[in-house]
């Protein structure tokens, strides 16, 4: 395929004809707009992209083989490890999918809990995604602005669960452990600032007139052809498709909250943008929610054969240490079953497909990914734009390679 | 029951949950074996042969109303004669409602591809295909996609150790990066959990004293 163009400058008298072959270029895996390690075959027609052949798996690390062999309490870690940017709605997925099996539920603080941190993992993931993808596009103050707010976020996830990322916090029957003393009221003096930062944010960007230049009608999926792309999530919605799992398929205490679900018109990168910092808003609105509703309780069910006996009961109680030591090398025993359990997470429907054949080990985990349906999108999406285009669009599907490689 | 009917009273019968009635819906398609309502999700078993009539009967029907596929999986059971399940998870946005489509197969023996139901299915038949080598036809684009670059076997089945075959270094003498096969410095280790009290039916031993008498009453 060539293309020649004709030039009307006459260079050294007379008609000078150029030949453009079109060409493949290879982006990434090791280039900064690749968020992580996406390497892209791009056939240019000159500035233009003619086709797009996203090569996957540069991270695939088997973790759907390796949970087939640990136990489900061994498997709950390898959660946090996929989507790192978002690890506790991971976590929640694999968590309500084992409950479900189990056929247990967890108590109403865990509950809230969840809910809690379900949220704040969002703003954390938003924060991520919107920033850098300010980055890509060429603005650099969102980033250094996005990251001191995530700071903050993740001593709250250190505070809860000891680690800032890979949390291990939601465990199957509840959350590892109760929250700190001080924690809710830290996070809601956090919360009294966090709307105006978003304004700061906004302010950067919504009304940027390079900003929009780049993202305004960059990337448009109408809302068939998202549906018919798998798309979920925030993608979904900014197609203009009102669809949100905690507003339609409620799950922990989301049917009792006030939150509106933001959806977008025009599916084009901007409005995927604009979706997600509305999101932000209604998950700070959660959190105050969740906070002022939270009561004391228990935090895991009272069953010991799932969930582990506390320190203090362990150092007397001989049938307590017994449940700790079986339930930390044994583990418990699910009954044969299957369930797809979906959460909605950050970045859209993030499902677990779990297989039990009553053994102490899932026979299958199937993961199914956020990402892989929105990346494989790309070229659909990207086709006819021009290169810097494709970067935009990168960013606003909000790709991360842990999910999506697994 | 029998009395109530007898006396001609029916008793109120509860009306169909929203599964039963999807169940129902779906049991006169083509190429259904059976419909079940599993732990709360509807779930269909269906011949492997009918998968795009049916697909696009569940995607266009309007009692059903799919218009997402969310996910297809693979499942190895190494002991069946059709080793493979092939499991399509789909999703209704306007009807609010999930079904899961499971159809068998071997190693050799295809499955039609839905990619023209809904391109999204591309990547998840290229999954299957490089983690379980089930085969799609009618798909243009079987190539592999999370395993490596002329990578050999297929990791998810049951038979494919966990460690696989070969691992990768980078050799500073030679220059490049290397395959070898796996060198283990231990056993790999495996346990099986299984409690002799709970899962054994016949204890080391026993053998000789007749079954009715096992794992009775004392």
């Amino acid at each position: 395929m060539s293309l020649s163009t004709t030039t009307e400058e006459p260079a050294e008298g007379g008609k000078r004809t150029v030949e453009i072959d079109s060409h493949a270029i290879n982006f990434g895996p090791q280039h900064p707009a690749a968020h992580g390690v996406l390497r892209l075959i791009l056939e240019m027609d000159g500035e233009v992209v003619e086709r797009a052949d996203p090569h996957i798996g540069l991270l695939h690390r088997g973790t759907e083989k390796l949970i087939e062999y640990k136990s489900y309490i061994q498997a709950m870690p390898y959660f946090d490890r996929l989507d790192y940017v978002s690890p506790m709605s991971q976590e929640h997925a694999f968590a309500l999918a084992t409950e479900k099996l189990l056929g247990i539920e967890a108590p109403e603080r865990a509950k809230w809990i969840r809910t809690l941190f379900s949220e704040i993992t969002r703003i954390l993931n938003h924060l991520l995604n919107l920033t850098t993808y300010a980055l890509d596009v060429g603005a650099i103050t969102p980033a250094l602005w996005g990251f001191e707010e995530r700071e903050k976020l993740m001593e709250f996830y250190e505070a809860a669960s000891g680690a800032r990322l890979h949390a291990n916090y939601f465990r199957t029957g509840g959350v590892a452990k109760d929250l700190p003393a001080g924690l809710e009221e830290r996070i809601g003096e956090w919360l009294e600032g966090f709307p105006k930062f978003i304004d700061d944010l906004e302010g950067l960007l919504t009304g940027n007139r390079i900003w929009k230049q780049r993202t305004v009608d960059i990337g448009v999926m109408s809302p068939e052809n998202a549906l018919a792309w798998g798309f979920s999530g925030p993608c979904l919605r900014a197609s203009g498709v009102p669809w949100d799992l905690r507003r339609s398929q409620p799950y922990e205490m989301y049917d009792q909250l006030d939150f509106m679900v933001p959806v977008g018109r025009n599916g084009d990168c901007y409005d995927r943008y604009l979706v997600r910092v509305a999101e932000m808003r209604e998950s700070a609105k959660i959190v105050r929610q969740c906070l002022d509703r939270m009561k004391p309780g228990p935090v895991k069910v009272a069953d010991n054969k799932i969930t582990p006996p506390s320190r203090a009961e362990m150092k007397r109680s001989m049938e307590a240490l017994i449940h700790h030591f079986k339930l930390f090398t044994e583990g418990f025993h699910v009954p044969a079953g299957a369930t797809y359990t979906a959460v909605e997470s950050p970045k859209g429907e993030f499902g677990v497909y779990l297989v039990a054949d009553g053994t102490n080990r899932p026979y299958r985990c199937k993961i199914r990914p956020t990402g892989f349906a929105h990346l494989q999108a790309t070229e659909f999406l990207s086709k006819r734009h021009m290169l810097a285009d494709a970067v935009a669009i990168i960013g606003s599907l909000d790709i991360v390679f842990g999910e999506i490689d697994r | 029951m029998a009395d109530e009917n007898q006396a001609g009273e029916v008793a109120p019968v509860a009306p169909p949950t929203p599964h039963e009635v999807l169940a129902a819906s779906v049991a006169g398609l083509p190429g259904v074996i059976s419909t079940a309502i599993e732990n709360g999700e509807v779930v269909v078993r269906a011949h492997r042969d009918s998968v795009p009539a049916l697909m696009t009967a569940l995607r266009d029907h309007e009692d059903c109303a799919f218009e997402q596929l969310m996910d297809i999986c693979g499942v190895d059971w190494p002991q069946r004669v059709e080793r493979f399940d092939v499991v399509y998870n789909l999703l209704s946005v306007s009807l609010n409602q999930r079904i899961r489509v499971i159809v068998t197969t071997d190693e050799s023996a295809p499955v039609p591809s839905v990619h023209t139901i809904w391109p999204v299915a591309t990547w998840w038949e290229r999954e299957a295909w490089d983690l379980y080598g089930i085969v799609f036809s009618g798909q243009p684009d079987l190539r592999r996609i999370l395993t490596d670059y002329g990578f050999e076997g297929h990791p998810l089945r049951k038979d494919f150790p966990l460690t696989g075959y070969v691992e990768v270094r980078y050799d500073p003498e030679r220059g490049q990066v290397v395959y070898e096969p796996v060198r283990l410095t231990q056993d790999f280790r495996n346990f099986d959990f299984l409690s002799p009290w709970e899962a054994m039916t016949t204890l080391p031993g026993d053998e000789k004293v007749p079954p009715r008498k096992q794992g009775g009453a004392p």
